[in-house]
């Protein structure tokens, strides 16, 4: 990171300061997600049945649920788990997407197609309905979240950096490096990847809002994480029941905590691109 | 009517930009008069494509007319209202672009886009209109117009798109033309049929016209009457011949200078004061090669076909000396560009031998030639200087890159030394090294690539079109610096290039391509003087050069 970064990634705040806010939002659900567990003021999993159900008050920022156990805690707690699966779900499909993708668009023929039509049938499939169906063959397991999410995702990956690369590769300087002893791997891991990075990082900032809401949406429908784990999707389940007697906050702040962290992410993404891309600089 | 048909008067144009306003025109006075054929001349940033867009209103939204007026027919057209300017516009007066293909709605036919066109300007049913395009077409000579009229932009050549781009232009008879570099990146002697065309329109219709080029040759050959802009002001104005004969202005004097013609040499085409000292080295003897010396490149009956396609190549048999210079020479198509990848060993060859230095190496398939002791032999530098460096590479990684790949150096203090030599023998300040390509202007980026291409001290360099993207002026120093590199380092010089009069002055002996297949090949001189072929006596006559009196006649 250097000076001239600083600055210009300064200039853009400056012109699009939603985008600080989203970093800043960003940064904070990384701490909670890392410091939280050990600063929460109640056990998340310990239930206190005589305190059960009480609206959000000074003790309980976020009211407490039908066994008593404190919900701010989980929220917080539930923080960690919901950020680490949507981390590593989209961190597999980027690293597999991209290559397989890039790979595709720079070697075109045969394998393109192959891959092509293999996306094509991935994308066929209504994307959650696959995404359970797998988490209820693999196990109800948090690996097996990641997995489906990552597999779900993975056709915009292979998709994006295969156009990405498709239009680059006969640009000169990809010939250039060859010129100068690149193998064709070299070129594209060397070469094209990094000149994608900008316009990938985008997806993925957008893309881990949507892995957040994919995987509470699998606890919410009981796949994937089990209670009592805290969990976002599991709270809104669990407090849906108890919506239509009037006690909101029990599905009111997973619901808020999840589109919350869902528009940091799709907001840093779209200041990301600006960042990351060194042409903007001048 | 009195007065001329346009007058612009001390025009101001400003930016917005990230750092504040920019000023692209600043102060820019010049007059047409009806049917007069006026020539706006300059290198990129002169702000005389937006001289024109100014006028035409064309603006993209960050720029603005800060002061000054342009009167067209008495009437000054910054101050009318947008609506009634529409009208104006079309019917009045027209532009044509740079590139045809981009201007040209590419999923509707050309009949219906011209009718387009007419309709939005003149109350006439649908079938008058669909015969009015058809006229057009035939005004603009395109073959078999009622055929043509159901065709689709992809479906037209470069040219052609560009004579649809005019009958568009002309279809409401304006008075005025502005045609913004409307044969860049055409063909020769396509360019020359469509300026003929254009001037012959212009002439017959009594069309004033506006044409801005960078090509000084194209100007004087077309316009009565030329005036060359530099950094947004007016510098100089002047009828072809004096202009060119005895330019009075400085900026005008290297233009004229920097542009090749048909007698310059290399070390003409900059001002002596700015001149390297390589004279000496020219006029140092090349050593005879000793007897048995393989040649440095022996092509043997090579073919290329994609796929199975024709053949882009075939049958091309070429040998080089070590130290000569040979230009290849074609239009697009012509399959000069398939020959110079194949040679750079980055495509494979369907038949045929290479031979380098009397090894074969055609036979090495083109995604192991990385690893050939013959790869840092070859290098090759890219026509366009924006595209041929990595985005992500500052200039100093884009020439160590070569250096840590072939040349097996490691990052340290030897390789950044090595760097700055490179950077220093192609005259690039070595605090640019710093910087990323988008920070360097065209004539820098070139010099990157050509730093990077010697710097592991190549035997042939090819390259391909190196100075086609770049202004004559920083062109005129490129060349130089090429020519110098290559007595310097002994280099042989393969010079692909459709710009005749740079490949005369370049290289010692010329190959000409067409359709993938050798017309002509001699010493260059020679063949430049007394072309053998009816296709290279064409390719040489369509050349617009300067100093040469106005081909047309204007009545």
């Amino acid at each position: 990171m250097t000076a001239a970064t600083l600055r210009h990634a300064a200039w853009i705040l400056r012109g699009n300061p939603l985008t600080g806010i989203a970093a800043a939002g960003v940064f904070a659900l990384v701490l909670i997600a890392i410091f939280g567990p050990s600063i929460v003021p109640y056990d998340p999993v310990s239930s206190d049945v005589p305190q059960a159900l009480q609206p959000p008050s000074w003790a309980h920022l976020a009211g407490t649920d039908q066994l008593g156990r404190d919900s701010f805690s989980r929220l917080i707690v539930a923080t960690r788990l919901d950020l680490t699966i949507a981390v590593s779900a989209v961190g597999v499909s980027f690293v597999l997407g991209a290559v397989i993708g890039s790979l595709c668009g720079y070697i075109g023929g045969r394998l393109d197609r192959a891959v092509g039509r293999f996306v094509d049938v991935l994308m066929a499939f209504p994307l959650f309905v696959l995404a359970m169906a797998m988490v209820a063959a693999l196990g109800n397991r948090i690996e097996n979240i990641v997995i489906a999410t990552a597999i779900i995702n993975l056709p915009f990956y292979i998709r994006f950096s295969r156009a990405e690369v498709n239009i680059r590769r006969n640009l000169g300087w990809v010939e250039a490096a060859r010129a100068c002893g690149d193998s064709h791997l070299s070129v594209v891991l060397r070469f094209l990847l990094p000149n994608i990075l900008p316009a990938m990082a985008v997806q993925m900032s957008l893309n881990l809002g949507w892995a957040i809401l994919n995987a509470a949406g699998l606890s919410f429908i009981g796949l994937g994480v089990t209670p009592p784990t805290p969990e976002w999707g599991i709270m809104v389940a669990e407090g849906a029941r108890f919506i239509s007697t009037g006690k909101w906050w029990l599905v009111a702040f997973p619901g808020l905590s999840l589109m919350l962290a869902v528009l940091c992410f799709n907001l840093l993404g779209d200041g990301m691109r600006d960042i990351l891309d060194p042409r903007m600089r001048t | 009517m009195t007065g001329p048909l346009l007058r612009i008067e001390d025009l101001h144009v400003s930016f917005s930009t990230r750092r504040g306003m920019v000023e692209a025109v600043r102060g820019v006075t010049l007059s047409v008069d009806e049917g007069e054929v006026l020539g706006l001349v300059g290198e990129s940033g002169s702000g005389k494509s937006v001289t024109g867009f100014a006028t035409t209103r064309l603006l993209d939204a960050a720029g603005r007319i800060t002061a000054g007026r342009i009167v067209f027919r008495g009437q000054d057209i910054t101050q009318i209202p947008s609506g009634d300017f529409r009208h104006l516009k079309g019917a009045a007066m027209s532009m044509i672009f740079q590139n045809p293909r981009a201007a040209l709605n590419p999923i509707r036919a050309i009949g219906q886009q011209l009718a387009d066109a007419i309709l939005t300007h003149r109350r006439i049913s649908k079938d008058e209109a669909r015969a009015a395009s058809l006229d057009l077409l035939r005004a603009v000579q395109i073959r078999n117009p009622e055929q043509r009229m159901t065709a689709f932009p992809h479906e037209l050549s470069g040219g052609m798109c560009q004579r649809v781009m005019i009958a568009i232009a002309i279809s409401c008879n304006p008075a005025l033309l502005i045609a913004d570099e409307p044969t860049t990146g055409l063909d020769v002697t396509t360019q020359k049929v469509v300026m003929d065309l254009l001037a012959a329109i212009a002439a017959e219709r009594g069309m004033a016209t506006i044409l801005i080029t960078h090509d000084l040759g194209l100007a004087s050959r077309y316009c009565r009457r030329v005036v060359v802009m530099e950094k947004g002001r007016l510098v100089e104005e002047a009828e072809p011949l004096e202009l060119f004969h005895a330019p009075k202005h400085p900026y005008s004097k290297r233009l004229v200078a920097a542009s090749p013609t048909v007698s310059s040499r290399v070390e003409d085409l900059v001002p002596d004061e700015e001149r390297g000292p390589f004279l000496a080295a020219r006029l140092a003897p090349k050593p005879a090669p000793a007897p048995g010396t393989p040649l440095l490149l022996d092509i043997k009956s090579l073919t290329k076909r994609y796929d199975d396609g024709p053949a882009a190549i075939a049958d091309f048999s070429m040998a080089m000396a070590a130290g000569e210079s040979v230009g290849l020479v074609g239009e697009s198509g012509s399959g000069k560009t398939t020959t110079s990848r194949t040679i750079c060993r980055l495509i494979d060859p369907t038949e045929g031998e290479i031979l380098f230095d009397g090894y074969s190496i055609g036979h090495v398939p083109a995604r192991d030639f990385h690893r050939s002791p013959f790869r840092k032999d070859i290098q090759i530098v890219f026509q366009d200087p924006n595209e041929s460096l990595n985005p992500r590479f500052n200039g100093f990684d884009c020439i160590a890159h070569p250096l840590l790949r072939l040349g097996k150096m490691k990052p340290g203090a030897a390789l950044t030394k090595r760097v700055r030599e490179c950077a220093e023998r192609v005259g690039l300040p070595p605090d640019l090294l710093e910087r990323f390509p988008h920070q360097l202007s065209g004539g820098q980026k070139a010099r990157v690539g050509i730093a990077r291409a010697i710097a592991c001290r190549p035997r042939l360099l090819v390259l391909d079109e190196p100075t086609a993207a770049l202004d004559v002026s920083v062109q005129a120093v490129v060349l130089q610096l090429l020519d110098r590199l290559r007595r310097e380092d002994n280099l042989a010089f393969l010079f692909v290039s459709h710009d005749l009069n740079v490949v005369r002055m370049m290289c010692d002996r010329t190959i000409v391509l067409r359709n993938g297949g050798i017309v002509e090949e001699g010493e260059s001189r020679a063949m430049f003087e007394n072309p053998k072929t009816d296709y290279t006596r064409e390719l040489i006559e369509a050349v617009p050069h300067i100093g040469r009196a106005p081909a047309l006649a204007v009545t």
